[in-house]
């Protein structure tokens, strides 16, 4: 899937993929494809809820070599 | 939409206690939530500028994971706290587990709303000079004010 930016949350805990994924979103426009990878399990749940309450679409959230990778849609 | 909003009372001032608050208010806020924590009694510590002075105790706290099981005589003695703290911030260091100083710098710019309790800075007598710039001090009024409209309201 092509993506706009890349956010690498590797090795970050809760609550840091979360937030620092927002600041990512923030300096993008919307429509665009921000592309995040982390290693919390936790990242699948607070994404998908991220998403949910944010707005911003979730295009798929899959599991690469024990990392997690998450395609977000700017809304 | 209009925003939802929580308000979070932060009444505790040990490593492990200062972090529910700054997690939940830094997550939230980056939801897109409007946040406000009033800080009283030992909460205040975690608007102190150097909060390197944050610890944690083995001591009444069986619940403590441990190494190795320790006799309560044993985390009486002089450097035991300093150990645990130690040991917990390598720890957390570790496993990605972010400091305070960067959660709170992370609520900061996104706009949580840090206030002090005014009594309890009198009853400490604590210096104004101590804490961080940008927060408010008020009392329970104050924080009613904001917590009466809001979705979640939490004692910590």
């Amino acid at each position: 899937m092509n993506f706009d930016k890349e956010f690498d949350a590797s090795g970050l805990a809760c609550p840091m993929p979360i937030v620092k994924t927002k600041k990512s979103l923030a300096g993008m426009t919307s429509g665009q494809v921000l592309r995040v990878i982390a290693t919390d399990p936790g990242s699948v749940c607070d994404m998908e809820a991220f998403a949910e309450q944010t707005g911003n679409t979730l295009l798929s959230s899959t599991t690469e070599n024990n990392k997690y990778v998450f395609f977000l849609k700017k809304a | 939409m209009a925003a939802k909003k929580m308000a979070i009372i932060a009444t505790k001032g040990a490593l492990d206690m200062a972090y529910p608050p700054l997690i939940l208010a830094s997550t939230a806020a980056a939801l897109g939530w409007e946040v406000q924590v009033f800080f009283t009694f030992y909460g205040l510590q975690l608007l102190r500028k150097d909060l390197s002075g944050i610890a944690i105790s083995p001591l009444a706290n069986p619940a403590m994971p441990m190494p190795v099981p320790m006799p309560v005589i044993v985390q009486m003695l002089p450097g035991m706290e300093w150990m645990a703290t130690t040991m917990m911030k390598a720890k957390m260091k570790k496993k990605g587990v972010a400091s305070l100083e960067e959660l709170r710098a992370v609520c900061i710019e996104s706009d949580v709303k840090f206030i002090a309790c005014q009594m309890t800075v009198d009853l400490f007598e604590f210096d104004k000079s101590d804490f961080i710039d940008g927060i408010e001090y008020g009392g329970a009024a104050t924080f009613m004010g904001f917590a009466g409209e809001t979705d979640v309201c939490l004692f910590i």
